[in-house]
């Protein structure tokens, strides 16, 4: 029963460690270089999850605006955790801007985006 | 010891840096005018260290702190008996040197003569930096420029085989002493926290302290290892490959300069590092002598067969040098005197032989031994100069190596170490084997019409007379072979000093 | 204005990089001395910040008046002022040199938003150093790296390629210090560095505690591109441009080397750092493998930068090592050694873009006979990579010095096996290009074809040579910043 309870208790961190490794697999794996774009996005995203889960409270705290009749602190969610995430939601979007821009020079340069494909265009264009 | 704080030891040392500019921005402009820089400064610097010469002698130390960098760790200048002894010999050959040099270069008319001069001045600031250090680290420094500043100089010629040798004389000195000396520097200055020398050796409480025997061993045998440019055996061979240098470069650096510095470093080393109290209680210098011994009569050996002058030399030079380091490893009064007296004679006598070389290099462009019958009737001076030098090498009385060997006989006999006289012996009659042959076919063989080597010079060889080298090489080589006679006449200047160095050992 | 000092130096540049836009379009020529000012200025922000710091003593500025742990604290002690003075000094050194290579090297159009993003990875760079905050840090580093990404990529034909590949390994480095701030946040609720200092050390059991530090150290050794997480760094380096190379690789490895020095003995105390987990004997025979990888891969290099890039590699090996042995002498070792190298990596990496500005290549199998075209440039190379090999009395030797020496008092005698062996292969490296430089045996010898000489123009010339004499200064130099600075940024523990 322990078992469980940890399991299902804990079910958002457990999502956002099976979030992060699916990232991790796609970055490492995958050929296609949108395709790593893409696990580094949910790489990314599975941390903003485990900044969200960390936020929340138990015992139905609520959102931090202030409400009659509740004056505790216990009684409202973490704000800070969410803020943070603002501003690393606000790096990710860059980072991804940035690498879809140099995946766009890619693509001009040599008119496709898999990694096997470009390492073979170099390697004839060394051979010329 | 009364200290004296004086300023001198630093201008000695940039006199030969002002020049290196002033030989640089002359370039090719004005030749005579470059050439003078290398000549004014070689005197200036000589008459400077002659100048602490009476302070020394009445027995006070000469010191002066440029730059303190950290602690433990600072460029500081100290000047003793022993090292205004190897400054005086390096600063005075250097203007012998210069003007054969001069002689040499422009006879050959060879390329990047201002970059040649350029290194040799600063090599020259170096050795005085090594002479006149106060310190292991400002040793270990001024050790590293010479390696760096010789290198242009051996590979002068640029060619394949200047390059490899100049790799080789790099990897050497460079490598070792980076892998070995510096380890060895680390590791005395864990034991005694400071690098300061002294005269009863900086290490000679590190025993009391808790340090293990072991430890000092390995500090020991890694200041040997590392202190390559002594050329012992088997860490020589970068001696004979830097041969390839124009002779000049070999005559001042691999004969006085750069590895009088890897014998004076060892000496310092054992006197001033280590001391000889500790040594002998270690029971390390007699190891090193039988080490040094080894060197002495395999690289004699090695000599016989070279049939290359320049390369003979070599060898001859690889043994001479155990002889300084076997004289300091014996760590008795006569011994280390000995030793001391036999830089300077070595030097005298060494630079003649490859002055020699040079001389006639430059007449008749011979290398070859086998090539050298019957030179002695066309050059008469400068065989007469090669005769006195090898005889100066073999140690006959009238001649300066007479008296160092005799030191150390003496020497080996106060320390009851009766093969070493064994080894004297049996080194002074192989130097006989590897030098008289030449003196032998030079003045009394006939000159044969060899076809393979007389395509040049056929002609010229017939006819009767004299072929001496340039007047300003000749004088250079026919002045240190007098030197050399001299010495054994009159080494009052150095043998006083030796005694003086032998005195503060003892304490 | 020095109360305000610690903002400034991070407000102007940011403020700058938006102001180069509209002056830049308006006349392009007006980007370079926006950026020339503008570093100066850091430089002597930087300056200020340390005179304080020297004087009266640790630097605590509220950002916005709010109290730490609130509010963003920008803490500066010694070793923020000593990092600051570095940072700015190069990027000021490199701004200078940038027109003529920047010129050459990239599209005209471009050379405005170049500055732009010099500017925001300036301005990257003194935030990591000044703030007091993890997460802060954070988003500092992402800012230097976004703006490295961008200025890298506009580099050669396979610059882009190469940065595809360090925007990934970045972007795990900066997930994983996110996610080691996070799991401190959870035990302590605070990101404020001081106040974390107070805050853990009952907690030092905790396994995610444990964990969090695991994250800190691997992220910040993907960004400082500790073997084998160095991938990246050879290729990246490589192919961008001349001007982006030297600047990234004195400052951006060395930045985050200062991050994992602050992560290690600030946040967490030294005692838990070395005791806690083997890290430092993991980081110390890591460190060790990264030296003798990157000398190996630098001398089978036949193009410069890319050799200098895998020596890079080793450097960041001699950092990592000297923190690793846990004692002061280790420590200063390292803390010296980031000034040098830093300097060391400009020098030689200016010298490269000099060559590159003139020959159009960098392949050290042609550089025959360049000391005759360009003597004062190979004279600052040789300087510098004398430097680098550790021969005294150039600055790399004091480094090193204080290096093994702090691997003898931790008895590591394989680390100093390994720093001397280096220091070896660094010198076969370097005497490779020196000897095919200035002795090689070529036919032009003989054909008294003599080059005639033909230096960079001065505006590169002048940075070469003031980076290459002020190794020499440094190195006379050393023991008067390790006694005004380093050994006040020593962690008490040791």
């Amino acid at each position: 029963m322990d078992t469980m309870d940890f399991i299902i208790g804990k079910y958002n961190y457990w999502v956002y460690i099976v979030l992060m490794m699916i990232g991790f697999y796609a970055m490492i794996a995958k050929n296609n270089f949108v395709k790593k774009l893409v696990g580094m996005n949910i790489f990314q995203t599975a941390i903003i999850l485990y900044y969200i889960s960390i936020a929340s409270k138990k015992g139905g705290a609520t959102i931090p605006i202030i409400k009659e009749g509740l004056d505790k602190a216990h009684q409202y969610l973490n704000p800070l955790p969410h803020v943070l995430m603002l501003t690393a939601i606000v790096v990710m979007v860059s980072t991804f801007g940035v690498a879809v821009a140099i995946l766009i020079m890619l693509y001009r340069r040599y008119g496709t985006l898999e990694e096997d494909e470009i390492m073979a265009i170099i390697k004839m264009e060394k051979q010329k | 010891m009364e200290t004296i704080t004086s300023i001198t030891p630093l201008i000695i040392i940039s006199t030969s840096l002002v020049a290196t500019f002033l030989i640089f921005f002359t370039d090719e402009l004005s030749k005579n005018l470059r050439e003078a820089w290398t000549i004014i400064a070689s005197v200036i610097k000589f008459s400077f260290v002659m100048s602490m010469l009476p302070h020394i002698l009445d027995g006070k130390l000469i010191e002066y702190t440029l730059v303190t960098i950290a602690p433990g760790l600072k460029i500081q200048f100290k000047v003793d008996a022993l090292g205004i002894f190897f400054a005086i010999l390096a600063s005075f050959l250097w203007i012998v040197t210069s003007f054969y040099s001069i002689g040499y270069m422009r006879s050959l008319n060879e390329h990047a003569q201002t970059r040649y001069f350029c290194c040799f001045a600063i090599a020259l600031s170096a050795t005085m930096g090594v002479a006149m250090s106060g310190n292991m680290f400002t040793t270990f420094v001024f050790y590293e420029i010479i390696t760096l500043c010789t290198y242009p100089l051996v590979a002068h010629k640029e060619t394949p085989e200047a390059l490899q040798g100049a790799r080789r004389y790099i990897t050497y000195l460079l490598g070792t002493s980076i892998a070995f000396q510096l380890t060895a520097i680390f590791l005395t200055y864990k034991a005694a926290g400071t690098l300061d020398f002294s005269n009863q050796g900086l290490l000679n409480g590190a025993r009391e302290a808790g340090i293990s025997d072991l430890f000092l061993t390995i500090t020991f045998i890694l200041y040997m290892a590392g202190i390559t440019k002594a050329a012992m055996m088997p860490l020589h061979s970068w001696l004979p490959a830097a041969m390839v240098a124009p002779t000049p470069v070999s005559a001042l650096l691999h004969a006085v300069a750069v590895v009088k510095t890897g014998v004076f470093v060892v000496v310092k080393v054992v006197l001033h590092v280590f001391g000889v109290d500790l040594l002998s209680s270690l029971g390390l210098g007699t190891a090193l002598a039988y080490f040094a011994s080894f060197t002495i009569i395999v690289a004699s050996i090695i000599a016989l067969k070279q049939d290359n002058l320049k390369r003979r030399l070599a060898y001859s030079t690889v043994s001479q040098l155990s002889y300084v380091i076997l004289g300091v490893a014996l760590l008795t009064p006569s011994a280390i005197a000995g030793s001391i007296m036999h830089i300077v004679l070595h030097a005298f006598g060494k630079i003649t032989l490859f002055f020699t070389a040079g001389a006639i290099y430059v007449a008749t462009h011979k290398t070859e031994i086998s090539q050298l019958d019957g030179i002695g009737k066309k050059m008469p001076f400068t065989m007469a100069a090669f005769t006195l030098g090898s005889l100066s090498m073999i140690g006959i009385p009238p001649l300066g190596g007479f008296l160092s060997k005799w030191y150390i006989g003496i020497g080996a006999l106060e320390a009851h170490q009766l093969p070493i006289i064994g080894v004297l012996v049996g080194s002074t009659i192989l130097n006989a084997c590897y030098f008289m042959p030449i003196v032998y076919s030079a003045f009394f063989k006939e000159e044969r019409h060899d076809e393979h080597h007389g395509h040049s010079h056929g002609h010229s060889h017939s006819k009767k007379g004299l072929e001496e080298a340039p007047t300003i090489m000749v004088i250079p080589l026919v002045l240190t072979a007098i030197g050399a006679v001299a010495l054994f006449i009159a080494p009052s200047i150095f043998l006083e000093l030796a005694e003086m160095v032998v005195e503060s050992v003892k304490g | 204005m020095k109360e305000q000092a610690p903002i400034l130096i991070v407000a102007i540049p940011l403020l700058m990089a938006f102001l180069n836009i509209p002056f830049g379009l308006f006349k392009r020529t007006l980007s370079y001395p926006i950026t020339v000012i503008t570093t100066f200025l850091c430089v002597y922000f930087s300056y200020l910040i340390a005179d304080t710091v020297v004087n009266n003593g640790n630097i605590s500025y509220r950002l916005g008046g709010w109290e730490p742990p609130w509010g963003i604290e920008y803490a500066i002690d010694h070793l923020n002022a000593y990092m600051l003075i570095i940072v700015s000094i190069v990027s000021f050194i490199v701004a200078i040199y940038s027109k003529n290579s920047i010129e050459k090297e990239i599209a005209k159009e471009k050379t405005v938003y170049f500055y732009t993003i010099y500017l925001l990875l300036v301005t990257g760079l003194l935030g990591i150093v000044v703030t007091g905050d993890l997460f802060n840090l954070f988003v500092f580093l992402e800012i230097a790296s976004l703006a490295g990404y961008a200025l890298v990529a506009i580099g050669e034909d396979r610059a882009p390629l190469a940065t595809f590949n360090y925007i990934v390994m970045g972007t795990i480095g900066a997930c994983f210090y996110l996610l080691g701030v996070g799991y401190l946040y959870i035990v302590t609720g605070s990101l404020n560095i001081t106040d974390l200092t107070k805050l853990l050390p009952p907690l030092y059991h905790s396994k995610v505690v444990l964990v969090a530090f695991a994250f800190f150290v691997v992220g910040v050794a993907i960004k400082i591109a500790l073997f084998p997480l160095h991938t990246w760094l050879p290729d990246a380096y490589t192919h961008a441009p001349s001007t982006v190379s030297a600047f990234v690789a004195a400052t951006m490895t060395k930045v985050g080397a200062y991050a994992m020095i602050r992560v290690m003995f600030t946040v967490f105390e030294p005692s838990f750092t070395l005791e806690a987990l083997p890290t430092t004997e993991i980081l110390g025979w890591v460190a060790s493998a990264a030296m003798m990888f990157g000398c190996i891969m630098a001398l089978a290099q036949d193009d410069l930068k890319r050799m200098l890039a895998y020596i890079l590699v080793a450097e960041v090996g001699y950092i990592v090592m000297g923190v690793s042995v846990g004692n002061k002498e280790g420590f200063i070792g390292s803390v010296l050694h980031i000034l040098n190298d830093s300097f060391m990596m400009v020098s030689l990496f200016l010298v490269a873009g000099a060559i590159m500005y003139k020959e159009g290549h960098r392949n050290i199998k042609k550089f025959a006979n360049l000391h005759k075209k360009m003597p004062v440039t190979m004279g600052c190379f040789v300087i510098a990579a004398i430097s680098m090999v550790g021969v005294p009395p150039t600055a790399g030797f004091f480094s090193k010095w204080y290096l093994i020496l702090g691997a003898i008092n931790a008895q590591k005698w394989f680390f100093v096996a390994f720093l001397l062996l280096s220091s070896l292969m660094v010198a076969v490296a370097f005497f490779k290009i020196i000897q095919n430089t200035f002795f090689h045996p070529s036919e032009s010898h003989h054909k008294h074809e003599e080059p005639i000489r033909d230096e960079v123009p001065s505006g590169m010339l002048l940075p070469i040579f003031v980076m290459s004499v002020s190794l020499l200064l440094i190195g006379f130099l050393s023991g008067q910043i390790i006694d005004l600075l380093i050994q006040h940024a020593v962690p008490k523990g040791f």
